[in-house]
């Protein structure tokens, strides 16, 4: 018998209302399946869970709020049977047929744990439909800058920041992508953000101490390269879910990835997964028109990586000035893990790459 | 523009991706992108929704002419007049 218990769906929750299930009990689940729909108070989350088995009991009722680390329903693992059968009298089975009730679910308080009449009874009347997905009731945004709130602060406090700037050439990489959009109808087309998030990802490869966690006290370079990308909320505040092996997949792949991230983000309907496993973030302010970001780490990471612009500046080359697009990348970085001199190279790294737009 | 049959397409293409926009509060000479808010992501789910609306191909060298909503009117009014034309 395991617990399933609410994860931390990200550094800065403490706990999480339960929505929905969206299993019941005797019923089969595999990794990866969304089980529970929670609100964390940013956004609405689908569950997955991480073990296989038979979901032989639900803890927690739709509409409670528990503390992360709480167990949220018992499973029981694949092989094993059912402890004992539940001893049910036939009263009880009789009236949890008519009301609809699965017996399964009702806690018994008879001989042994037998449910009684009284216990169906019980039930029935502190049965709870399933709780509406919120779309942005006032008090979500205030919720929200709390909780954003708390994770900077911690960031600020805690973390050793050090900020490095590069101006990239981006000339290569906007003509590159003017010939790949132009042969292409509107729904195939890449955005120019997608380019150094990509190109960041590649770049981490060869920087693995720029990707990963802190945690108790040390380093755990992350297993994959999984971007958090900043995305504005429009109803106010932001979340960075994560697209996962950035450096594995084709721009195209990954456009559709994001797009559809974006899109989740907004409709508050993104998977834990992504809220929680993020290695390192990306975030782009250009379209605000800022010339470069000074970005505050997302804990347990170690590195954000923040994106201005792409603008027309004076470049020199050789003893000429030319106009040029220029992009202003910028690095934060965790001091406790990486120095200047390594955060200096990934972000040249980052730059050469995106001199090489046909290769990302 | 309000008069144009398309305009309320235009505007519903638009709430599906900032569903906050009110109508009233939108003017037709000012850049939509300011109005509205909308980041490049936005923009490009926009066309995409045009695109699927009108069935009119909106290659990326035109983007540039696509700054307010007037623009975007007389756009798709030129683009769907050109479509029927070969057709018909």
């Amino acid at each position: 018998m395991i617990d399933f218990t609410l994860p931390a769906l990200g550094a800065d929750m403490t706990q999480g209302k339960l929505l929905e299930w969206k299993v019941k009990p005797g019923d089969a689940v595999t990794r990866g399946q969304v089980v529970a729909v929670v609100d964390t108070s940013k956004a609405a989350v689908d569950v997955e869970i991480w073990q296989e088995g038979t979901v032989a009991q639900l803890l927690v009722r739709p509409g409670e709020t528990v503390p992360v680390g709480t167990p949220m329903a018992r499973l029981l693992v694949p092989g094993e049977l059912p402890a004992s059968r539940r001893r049910v009298s036939p009263a009880a089975k009789q009236r949890a047929t008519a009301l609809g009730i699965v017996v399964d679910e009702v806690s018994g308080t008879g001989p042994e744990g037998a449910v009684t009449l009284e216990d169906v009874e019980r039930t029935a009347a502190s049965a709870v439909p399933p709780v509406a997905r919120a779309a942005s009731p006032t008090g979500k945004v205030a919720d929200m800058r709390a909780v954003i709130g708390a994770a900077m602060s911690r960031s600020k406090r805690e973390i050793p920041h050090y900020y490095l700037g590069e101006s990239i050439p981006m000339a290569r990489a906007q003509a590159w992508l003017e010939s790949f959009n132009a042969g292409r109808p509107l729904p195939e087309r890449l955005l120019m953000a997608l380019l150094p998030i990509k190109a960041v990802a590649l770049a981490l490869q060869k920087f693995p101490e720029f990707n990963g966690f802190y945690r108790n006290g040390t380093f755990e370079a992350g297993t994959g390269i999984h971007v958090g990308v900043a995305i504005a909320l429009r109803q106010g505040g932001l979340v960075a879910p994560a697209l996962h092996d950035v450096a594995d997949k084709p721009l195209p792949t990954l456009m559709q990835e994001l797009s559809d991230l974006v899109l989740r983000a907004r409709n508050a309907t993104l998977r834990s997964s992504e809220l929680s496993d993020a290695t390192v973030t990306v975030t782009n302010l250009g379209d605000q028109g800022v010339e470069s970001v000074f970005g505050v780490i997302y804990p347990p990471q170690v590195a954000l990586v923040g994106l201005g612009r792409v603008s027309l500046q004076p470049w020199v080359e050789g003893e000429s000035v030319q106009a040029l697009p220029v992009m202003r990348a910028t690095l934060s970085a965790d001091h406790r893990v990486s120095d200047g001199h390594r955060g200096g190279l990934l972000l040249s790294e980052v730059r050469e790459r995106l001199q090489h737009p046909e290769t990302l | 523009m309000k008069a144009d049959p398309r305009y309320d397409q235009i505007i519903a293409v638009l709430q599906s991706i900032a569903p906050e926009v009110d109508a009233k509060d939108l003017s037709g000479s000012e850049p939509l992108r300011r109005q509205v808010d909308l980041d490049s992501m936005d923009w490009l789910n926009f066309l995409i929704g045009l695109h699927g609306a009108f069935q009119v191909d909106i290659p990326e060298s035109d983007y540039a002419r696509l700054v307010t909503l007037d623009d975007v009117v007389n756009y798709l009014q030129q683009k769907t007049v050109q479509a029927s034309t070969r057709s018909g």
